[in-house]
């Protein structure tokens, strides 16, 4: 593993966000400490999304600061942050389809090579050396590490969803990362497929050491792995802490399964399924935000 | 039939020439390259150095819109700017003939990269637009900077010579196009071999998704266009020192528009594709010629037809590959080439 990959710590103060009058963000705070999973967790339109658009560079918040390692980049922009050692894949996947999946890992390595244009043009000498060193790297490193060995030459857009949620990851890591920024790793997956992205993303985590913030909504998953969780909705936060800690806060329970007296909830819904059970029909109703496993 | 190839170092596995077959037909190639000009008579050669100074641009063009996304219809006025500089610097500096090639693709590199500003905001379409206009601009300027341009008299170059002998027959000058031709194709294939190459790809299948690989988009997009338009300015010079004048008819957006369909017939985003799609697009008028030819003495007045016929036949082409074959010509050979890999044992 490369020197260069000292875990970075990531701090968020005070961030506010706003489209025209819609506020998205709203003084947000929260750390991802270094070498720990946090997950960011939340229902639909929380304002998980536009939180990772700040953290990589995407949106300019109005308020607050985005720290990488007690540094201010809120003003950086992405191919500067790429260089610090920010890593993300997307949620809907965002590889290069037309290329083969060695060449779209060798592209995360770009921001860290040097060949220049004539270098380039004429290939032996310097670039030869630098494309054979980053083959090298990227074969034991990755390649192996991923299990992605049989599928190297072959075009992405032949890949099957979970691969190439996986070629991601394996893109992400040869940007050398300081902080990588899952978006959604397993969305869609199968239950095989989201077993081994766990596991990998574990892996990273123990043997690369890198910092790693996710946003997620398979919760079994986020529970799992996760050391740190920070759940926001409506812009804020309204828990963190660790993945028991906020599976049980009330706030957490009502954010995801509407208003009122957890308790009271679970014995309305629980009344509602045996109704439902008795009349044949599924009343469920009284669930105001989906989106839970 | 080919089983695998087993490579013991990656540099061996990156290579372009990966097998002892391909390396085989590739010493056919060039042995028949050399052999050619022996063979062919005068009208032939006339042909052969008309298709490597295509073959340069097309490829110019392919780095640009084939392999970078980014759709110019400027590639004639590039190439109008590299052909006026050979021709101001020939007659004002007398340089030898190979730095005024250089100085006419870095006088197109630079103008490439003006006309190249407006392609971060604008893309597809649009960015066609916007290179026709500039390509419109530059037509005006060779033909009202009359001190410089010579107005719309043109200039006239003196032959391209060569250690004190004046390249003056197309046998000389084939000795000395082709090989600046396949110099320049070896050397854009090359650049799809390192991060630019791949970082022009990349903004090409998704911008976004680039930019946070750390690729700084407008950079690389000018690049591109700069590479592109030097590339076309090599072209232009060759051409200027081929046809020994230059005018502001020379290079219209007909031009521009062959360009562009030689890189769609061939095969956009494919090396192949520049070399197979210029060639192809240089010999169809001479095909078309031989059947006007044929049919002559059946039909009258047969040779009118022609001029309209090359038209028709252009743009039935492109629109034929668009539908059918939007890989190009580089698709299909690659589909015969994988047909013998198995051959004869899977058809």
């Amino acid at each position: 593993m490369p020197d260069a990959m000292k875990p970075a710590r990531l701090d968020v103060e005070g961030l506010s966000l706003s489209f025209g009058g819609l506020r998205a963000i709203n003084d947000v705070t929260f750390s991802v400490e270094p070498g720990s999973i946090t997950a960011l967790i939340g229902p639909n339109g929380a304002g998980k999304t536009s939180m990772f658009n700040c953290i990589s560079g995407f949106y300019k918040p109005q308020r607050g600061a985005v720290r990488f390692d007690g540094e201010d980049v809120t003003r950086v922009h992405p191919p500067a942050r790429a260089r610090m050692g920010f890593a993300r894949t997307f949620q809907n996947i965002a590889l290069f389809r037309g290329m083969t999946v060695l060449d779209n890992i060798k592209l995360g390595r770009h921001a860290h090579m040097r060949t220049n244009l004539l270098q380039a043009l004429a290939f032996f000498g310097p670039a030869a050396r630098e494309e054979v060193e980053l083959r090298a790297e990227v074969e034991r490193d990755i390649i192996d590490f991923l299990e992605i060995n049989h599928i190297r030459h072959m075009p992405v857009a032949a890949l099957s969803y979970g691969l190439q949620k996986r070629v991601e990851l394996a893109r992400a890591l040869a940007m050398r990362p300081r902080i990588l920024l899952l978006d959604e790793p397993v969305a869609g997956m199968n239950r095989e497929e989201t077993e081994d992205m766990a596991r990998f993303i574990l892996d990273v985590k123990e043997e690369w050491g890198t910092t790693i913030l996710m946003v997620e909504h398979d919760m079994g998953m986020v529970m799992d792995i996760s050391d740190h969780v920070v759940v926001l909705n409506f812009g804020q936060v309204i828990a963190r802490g660790l993945p028991h800690e906020v599976q049980a806060d009330p706030q957490v329970v009502a954010a995801y399964l509407g208003s009122g007296d957890p308790a009271a909830l679970m014995k309305r819904l629980a009344a509602e399924a045996d109704a439902g059970a008795a009349t044949g029909g599924a009343a469920m109703g009284g669930r105001a935000t989906g989106g839970t496993a | 039939m080919r089983i695998a190839t087993a490579n013991e170092t990656y540099l061996a596995d990156e290579a372009l020439i990966r097998t002892r077959t391909q390396w085989a037909w590739t010493a056919v190639l060039a042995a028949g390259l050399a052999a050619a000009p022996f063979a062919l008579n005068n009208y032939w050669l006339y042909l052969a150095c008309l298709v490597a100074i295509n073959v340069a641009s097309a490829t110019g063009l392919n780095i640009l819109t084939g392999y970078t996304g980014l759709v110019s219809l400027g590639q004639g006025a590039f190439m109008a700017v590299g052909a006026y500089t050979v021709a101001w610097l020939d007659r004002n500096v007398g340089a030898p003939f190979l730095v005024n090639l250089f100085a006419g693709g870095l006088m197109a590199a630079a103008v490439g990269i003006l006309v190249g500003l407006p392609s971060l905001r604008v893309k597809g379409l649009y960015l066609a637009i916007a290179t026709i206009g500039a390509s419109i601009i530059l037509q005006f300027v060779f033909l009202n900077w009359t001190s410089v341009t010579g107005g719309s008299r043109g200039m006239n170059v003196a032959p391209a010579s060569l250690f004190g002998t004046p390249l003056t027959t197309y046998f000389q000058l084939y000795f000395v196009l082709v090989p600046i031709a396949a110099l320049m194709v070896l050397g854009a294939a090359n650049l799809f071999r390192t991060r630019i190459g791949r970082a022009f790809i990349a903004i090409r299948d998704r911008d976004i998704s680039a930019e946070v690989l750390g690729i700084p988009l407008l950079r690389y997009k000018l690049l591109s266009f700069a590479v592109s338009s030097f590339y076309a300015g090599v072209a232009g010079g060759m051409w200027a020192y081929f046809f020994r004048a230059v005018g502001p008819e020379s290079f219209t957006i007909v031009e521009s528009i062959f360009y562009l369909a030689a890189v769609i017939v061939g095969g956009m985003g494919s090396i192949l594709g520049g070399i197979i799609g210029a060639t192809f697009m240089t010999l169809v008028p001479e095909v078309l010629r031989f059947g006007v030819e044929a049919i002559s003495p059946y039909v009258d007045n047969a040779g009118t037809l022609l001029s309209p016929v090359r038209t028709v036949v252009f743009g039935a082409l492109i629109i034929l590959f668009l539908v059918f074959e939007p890989q190009g010509l580089a698709e299909i050979v690659q589909r015969v080439r994988r047909f013998f890999h198995l051959w004869p044992f899977r058809k």
